[in-house]
C-alpha cells in the first residue's frame, strides 16, 4: 500500500487531521472519513453531479478531487449548509418547491446552486438552468428544481449575505424552527 | 360537477374541497424531503458499516458469449486486502436470481452469456482494493460470434419465450378490403435507468444461517427468496430491508437481486458483513435495460383516417434471459392501441434471445414500446390523407360501441376523449398549428412541429398472483402510529401517500404518523413495487389495517361512553364520542388498558382481474389511468438539431391522494419519456459490449434540455370508478408515454419537408436520427 500523507482542513467550519492515500478521492475522505454521507456518490466520472461541494469558493466534483488537493482547503457540503432548526433559502425552497422525489441529487443539486446564488444572486431563468445543467436529476424533470432557485434568489440578501460566513451555520431565521416541525406538511 | 381552479404545476394547492383536517388529498412535500434537502437520508450505501465489513467488487470476462475455457485467479487473490475470491463453486445453494425461470446465474458457470456478465467476486477490506483485484483476472473464454440486435436473433431463430398473439376478426381481410392501407417498419431504441443510486446491497450474518440484506431494491420480498435459495436456507432465515432508492424506475424490480446475493455469499463465506455497491460503469455494463423494438406494422383505413384493421408484428430484444420479458412484451401487446379503437387486430410478439444483457423492466414495462407503433399509423394516416393528425387521433379513440380492445377487455370509461378535447383548448393547439403551418410554408431549413397524443394505460399486474399486497399499522399509547406496507420508496412518493390514508382513517395529522423501513419480516410476500400499483395496493392495504384498528376503538368509545358506535367520529386529531371528546391518545391509551389490541395487518387483492393467457381472455386491468400532452418543437433539419418549445399536459390522476406528488411523478415521467424518444441512445458494438456504459456518452436530460414552457394540469373532475383508494388513480408510468408527443411533433417537422410523406424516423430522434430521415425526406421531395 501506498504511504500515508497528512492533510489539515475545514470542513463545515470544523478542522479536521487526519492521515490519507494519496489516491484517496475527497469524496470517500468525506463520506468514510469523516462520516458525512450527505455528499452522494452517482458516477464517479464527474458527469452527475451527484458529490458536488464547495471547495475554498467554487462548486467542485469530490469524485475527481482528491483529498490531498484538499489539504488547506475550505470544503463545505450540504451538512454545512443549515441547520434542522434553521434550514438556508435554497433547502426550504427545496422543500417547499417539491424539488426532489428520490433525493439522491438533491445534496449536489443544493451545492451548485448555492455556486450559482453566490456568483449570481438574481439569475435568469437561462442563468439558473444553465447553472445546473452539469447536475443530473433523473426524477423530477427539473421543472421544480428551478422553481426552487428562483424562489430563493427571490429571497434575496440571505443567500448572498451568507456568502461570507460560507462554513458557519447560517444565522436563525424567525419561523424557520416552526417550518421545520410543521410536519403536519410534510 | 362543481368547478374550481385546476391544480397546476405552477400553482400546486391541496384539492379543493377537502374537508377541514383532511390527510387525503393534501399538497404535502415527500416525507423525506427535510431529510434530503440536509443530506441525512440514508440510502444503503451511507448505513453505518458494522465492524469488520468487507467490500465486493464483480469482475467479468471482457468476452461474449461462449464456454470458458480457463479462469485463472492467482492474482486476485494474491492482490493486497483480499479475503476472498468467489465463484460459483462457492454457492451452497443455487446458482440463480432470476425472478422465474432460472436462467440468470448469479457468477457465470461455465459459460459466457453475454459481454459483461459477472464470472467472479472479489471480496476484500476497502472498495477499492476489490476494484483492483478484480481486473488481475485471467479468463480465455472459447468466444462465438453473438447475436447482438434483434435481426441477429430472429436470423437465429433464437427466442427466449414463445411468441404469442392475439387477435380479433379478420384484420388481414380488413386491410386489404380497405380504401387505404400502410405499412411501415420502426425500430424503436432502448433505454438505460441510470438511477441516480446505483446498484447496492449490504449483508450482514446473522446467527446460524441467518442473513440480513439491506438491498436497493423494489423487490425485497424476492431478494428475501433469492437470498435464500442461494444460500440453500429457508426463506424464514433471510430478512431482506428497503428503507429507500435513489430512484428505481424498474431497474431495481428483478435485477438489484443478483447484488444482494453476491453480499449476502461474501457474508457467508467469510462470516463478516459485506457490502456492494456497482461503480457506474459497472452498473450500466451488467444490467439489463428498456427492451428495443423492431415493429412492422400494417393498417387499412377509410378517407376519414379511420383505421378499419391492424397488423402488427413486435419484435424485442430481450438479451441472454428470460427474466421480465414475458410481462414486458405482452404489455407491449397490451397497448399497441394506446388509446385506439381497432375493429380488426392482430398483435403478435417475439421474445428475441440475443447474447447481451438481459433486458428488464422499464417504467411502461412494454407499453410506451407498444403505444409508439399506434402513434406511428396515426401519423402515418394523416400525412398520407392530408389530414390533421389530431383529427385522425379523435377519430380513432375508444368511444361508446367502439370500446374492445384487441385482448377483449372493454374500455369502461372514456376519459381520454373529454382530455383530448379539452387539451386541445387550453393549449391552442389550432390556431398554433395553423401558424406552424404558415411557418413550415416559407421553406428553409428550420422547421416546426405539433402534436397532441392522447395516453391510456391499463393499471394492474398482468401476472395475477402480484395483484396482493399487506400492510401492518401500530397505534401506540401515546397517540403516534407506525405503518409499514409491502411497498417501497424509490422516490415517488408513496410513503407519504400511505401515510396520509392512515391519518385520515385515524383523524390525526400525518405528522402523527411514522412510515418505517420496508422490511419482508414485518410484511411478508409482497410483490414488487411497479406496474404504478404502489398507491392503489399497499394504501389500501394500509387503509384496510387501520380501519380494523379504528373500528375496535369505535366499538371501545361506545361501549364506555355508552353511545352507539355511530356517534362516535374521528378528526382532527380528537375523538368525538356523543357529546364529549378526547384525543386519540386518550382513546388509545383507554384501549391498552382495557385490553384491545392497538395492532392489526391489513391486506388486499385486487378485485375483478381475471387475466387468463393460455386462452387470451378475462380482464387484465382494472381500470385505465389516461392523459393527454400537446408539444411543439423545432427542428433544424440542416443539422438534425431539436428544440421542445412548450409542452401542455393534462393528466387524470383520479382524485388525486397528493397532487404535488402527482405532479412529480407527471413532471419526471414526461421528461423520462422524451429522454428515451430523443437523446438517449444505447450503442452495443458486434460482440455485445456496451459501448454507451458512462454517462458521458449516454446522454439523459439535463436542467437545460427540458421544455422551458412546461404547463401541466391535473384533470380536474378525475375520479376513479373503480373503488380504488380514494378513487385515486395510478400515476407511476402513465406520464412517460406523455413525451411520444414530442416524436409525433418532430414526425409532423419533418413531414413539411415532402407533404404527404410519413418521414422514416426511428426512436430515439437524436439529431442524427432526425438528419437521415430529412435527408430521406428531401430525396424523395
Ligand atoms: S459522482 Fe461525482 S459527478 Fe457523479
Ligand atoms: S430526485 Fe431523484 S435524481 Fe433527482
Amino acid at each position: 500500500m501506498s504511504e500515508q500523507r497528512t492533510i489539515r482542513l475545514t470542513v463545515n467550519g470544523a478542522s479536521f487531521e487526519r492521515e490519507v492515500e494519496p489516491r484517496r478521492l475527497l469524496a470517500d475522505f468525506l463520506r468514510e472519513d469523516l462520516g458525512l454521507t450527505g455528499t452522494h456518490i452517482g458516477c464517479e466520472h464527474g458527469v452527475c453531479g451527484a458529490c458536488t461541494i464547495i471547495l475554498d469558493g467554487d462548486s467542485a466534483r469530490s469524485c475527481l478531487t482528491l483529498a490531498v488537493q484538499a489539504d488547506g482547503a475550505q470544503v463545505q457540503t450540504v451538512e454545512g449548509l443549515g441547520t434542522v432548526d434553521a434550514l438556508h433559502p435554497l433547502q426550504r425552497a427545496f422543500r417547499e418547491h417539491h424539488a426532489l422525489q428520490c433525493g439522491f441529487c438533491t445534496p449536489g443539486m443544493l451545492m451548485a446552486a448555492l455556486d450559482l446564488l453566490r456568483k449570481h444572486p438574481s439569475p435568469t431563468e437561462r442563468e439558473i438552468r444553465e447553472g445546473l445543467s452539469g447536475n443530473l436529476c433523473r426524477c423530477t424533470g427539473y421543472e421544480h428544481i428551478v422553481r426552487a432557485v428562483r424562489t430563493a434568489a427571490a429571497a434575496g440578501e440571505t443567500v448572498g449575505a451568507e456568502t461570507e460566513t460560507a462554513s458557519a451555520a447560517p444565522p436563525r431565521e424567525a419561523g424557520a424552527g416552526a417550518q421545520s416541525r410543521g410536519s403536519a406538511r410534510e | 360537477m362543481k368547478s374550481s381552479a385546476p391544480i397546476t404545476n405552477s400553482t400546486i394547492t391541496d384539492r379543493p374541497g377537502l374537508d377541514p383536517g383532511a390527510s387525503v388529498g393534501l399538497a404535502l412535500a415527500h416525507d423525506s424531503a427535510a431529510r434530503h434537502v440536509q443530506g441525512s437520508a440514508a440510502y444503503v450505501d451511507d448505513l453505518p458499516e458494522p465492524a469488520g465489513t468487507l467490500h465486493v467488487a464483480p469482475g467479468s470476462a471482457g468476452a461474449a458469449r461462449g464456454p470458458i475455457r480457463s479462469m485463472d485467479l492467482d492474482a486476485v487473490r494474491a492482490s493486497p486486502g483480499v479475503a476472498a475470491v468467489l465463484t460459483a463453486a462457492d454457492i451452497p445453494g443455487e446458482n440463480d436470481c432470476s425472478p422465474a425461470f432460472g436462467d440468470d446465474p448469479i457468477l457465470a458457470a461455465g459459460e459466457i452469456l453475454f459481454h459483461g456478465q459477472v464470472v467472479f467476486a472479489v471480496v476484500a477490506a476497502t472498495r477499492d482494493a476489490a476494484r483492483r483485484a478484480a481486473r488481475r483476472a485471467r479468463i480465455e473464454v472459447a468466444a462465438r460470434p453473438p447475436r447482438v440486435t434483434v435481426d441477429d436473433g430472429l436470423a437465429d431463430g433464437a427466442e427466449v419465450m414463445p411468441p404469442y398473439e392475439f387477435r380479433r376478426g379478420a384484420p388481414e381481410a380488413a386491410i386489404a378490403a380497405a380504401p387505404h392501407r400502410l405499412d411501415g417498419r420502426v425500430r424503436i431504441g432502448g433505454q438505460e435507468h441510470f438511477y441516480l443510486e446505483g446498484q447496492a446491497a449490504l449483508a450482514v450474518p446473522g446467527e446460524d444461517d441467518e442473513m440480513r440484506v439491506h438491498s436497493s431494491t423494489q423487490h425485497p420480498s424476492e431478494v428475501q427468496h433469492l437470498v435464500a435459495r442461494m444460500l440453500g436456507a429457508p426463506d424464514a432465515a433471510v430478512v431482506c430491508e428497503c428503507r429507500r432508492m435513489g430512484g428505481g424506475f424498474g431497474g431495481k424490480e428483478s435485477q438489484a437481486a443478483q447484488w444482494a446475493c453476491l453480499a449476502a455469499l461474501a457474508a457467508r463465506v467469510t462470516g463478516r458483513p459485506a457490502k456492494v455497491r456497482l461503480d457506474r460503469d459497472d452498473d450500466m455494463a451488467m444490467t439489463g435495460k428498456r427492451h428495443d423494438f423492431r415493429v412492422d406494422w400494417r393498417c387499412g383505413f377509410d378517407g376519414g383516417g379511420v383505421l378499419t384493421g391492424v397488423d402488427a408484428d413486435l419484435d424485442a430484444r430481450c438479451g441472454c434471459s428470460a427474466d421480465l420479458s414475458p410481462g414486458v412484451n405482452d404489455r407491449a401487446m397490451f397497448h399497441a392501441d394506446n388509446a385506439y379503437y381497432y375493429p380488426a387486430a392482430r398483435i403478435r410478439s417475439r421474445r428475441v434471445r440475443t447474447d447481451t444483457v438481459s433486458n428488464t423492466a422499464f417504467r411502461g414495462f412494454g407499453g410506451p414500446q407498444g403505444m409508439l407503433v399506434a402513434e406511428r399509423m396515426m401519423d402515418a394516416a394523416a400525412i398520407t390523407l392530408g389530414l390533421d393528425p389530431l383529427r385522425v387521433r379523435k377519430r380513432n379513440l375508444y368511444g361508446p360501441g367502439r370500446d374492445v380492445t384487441p385482448y377483449g377487455m372493454r374500455v369502461g370509461e372514456h376519459v381520454v376523449p373529454r382530455l383530448v378535447r379539452e387539451l386541445e383548448r387550453t393549449s391552442g393547439y389550432a390556431a398554433r398549428r395553423r401558424a406552424i403551418a404558415r411557418f413550415n410554408a416559407r421553406g428553409g431549413t428550420l422547421r416546426r412541429g405539433i402534436a397532441l397524443t392522447p395516453v391510456k394505460f391499463g393499471i394492474s399486474f398482468t401476472l395475477r398472483e402480484l395483484n396482493q399486497a399487506g400492510a401492518l399499522v401500530h397505534v401506540f399509547t401515546d397517540g403516534s402510529v407506525q405503518v409499514n406496507h409491502g411497498g417501497t420508496e424509490m422516490g415517488q412518493g408513496l410513503h407519504v401517500k400511505v401515510a396520509q390514508v392512515v391519518a385520515e382513517e385515524f383523524g390525526i395529522g400525518v405528522d402523527q404518523v411514522r412510515i418505517t423501513a420496508t422490511r419482508t419480516d414485518k410484511v411478508p410476500n409482497a410483490p414488487p413495487t411497479a406496474a404504478s400499483s404502489g398507491s392503489d395496493l399497499n394504501g389500501m392495504a394500509a387503509h384496510r389495517a387501520a380501519r380494523t384498528i379504528r373500528r375496535r376503538l369505535a366499538a371501545l368509545a361506545a361501549r364506555l361512553f355508552q353511545v352507539r358506535e355511530a356517534e362516535v367520529g374521528f378528526a382532527g386529531g380528537r375523538v368525538r364520542v356523543g357529546a364529549e371528546t378526547i384525543s386519540f391518545g386518550e382513546l388509545a391509551r383507554l384501549a391498552f388498558t382495557e385490553r384491545v389490541s392497538l395492532s392489526s395487518t391489513g391486506y388486499y387483492a385486487t378485485p375483478k382481474v381475471s387475466w387468463d393467457r393460455d386462452t387470451a381472455s378475462g380482464r387484465p386491468f382494472l381500470y385505465f389511468a389516461g392523459g393527454a400532452a400537446c408539444s411543439e418543437v423545432a427542428v433544424d433539419t440542416e443539422t438534425g438539431e431539436m428544440r421542445v418549445e412548450r409542452v401542455d399536459v393534462l393528466h387524470d390522476a383520479g382524485r388525486s391522494l397528493n397532487p404535488a406528488i402527482d405532479m412529480g411523478q407527471i413532471e419526471g415521467g414526461f421528461v423520462q419519456g422524451m429522454g428515451w424518444l430523443t437523446t438517449e441512445e444505447l450503442v452495443f458494438d458486434e460482440t455485445g459490449r456496451l459501448l454507451t456504459h458512462a454517462p458521458s456518452t449516454y446522454k439523459i436530460p439535463t436542467c437545460s434540455d427540458v421544455p422551458a414552457d412546461f404547463r401541466v394540469a391535473l384533470f380536474e373532475p378525475g375520479r376513479n370508478r373503480e373503488p380504488t383508494i380514494h378513487r385515486s388513480k395510478a400515476v407511476g408510468e402513465p406520464p412517460l408515454m406523455l413525451a411520444l408527443s414530442v416524436f409525433s411533433a418532430i414526425t409532423h417537422a419533418l413531414a413539411s419537408l415532402s407533404p404527404g410523406r410519413v418521414p422514416p424516423l426511428d426512436a430515439p430522434a437524436t439529431p442524427e436520427a432526425i438528419l437521415r430521415a430529412a435527408d430521406a425526406m428531401r430525396a424523395e421531395a
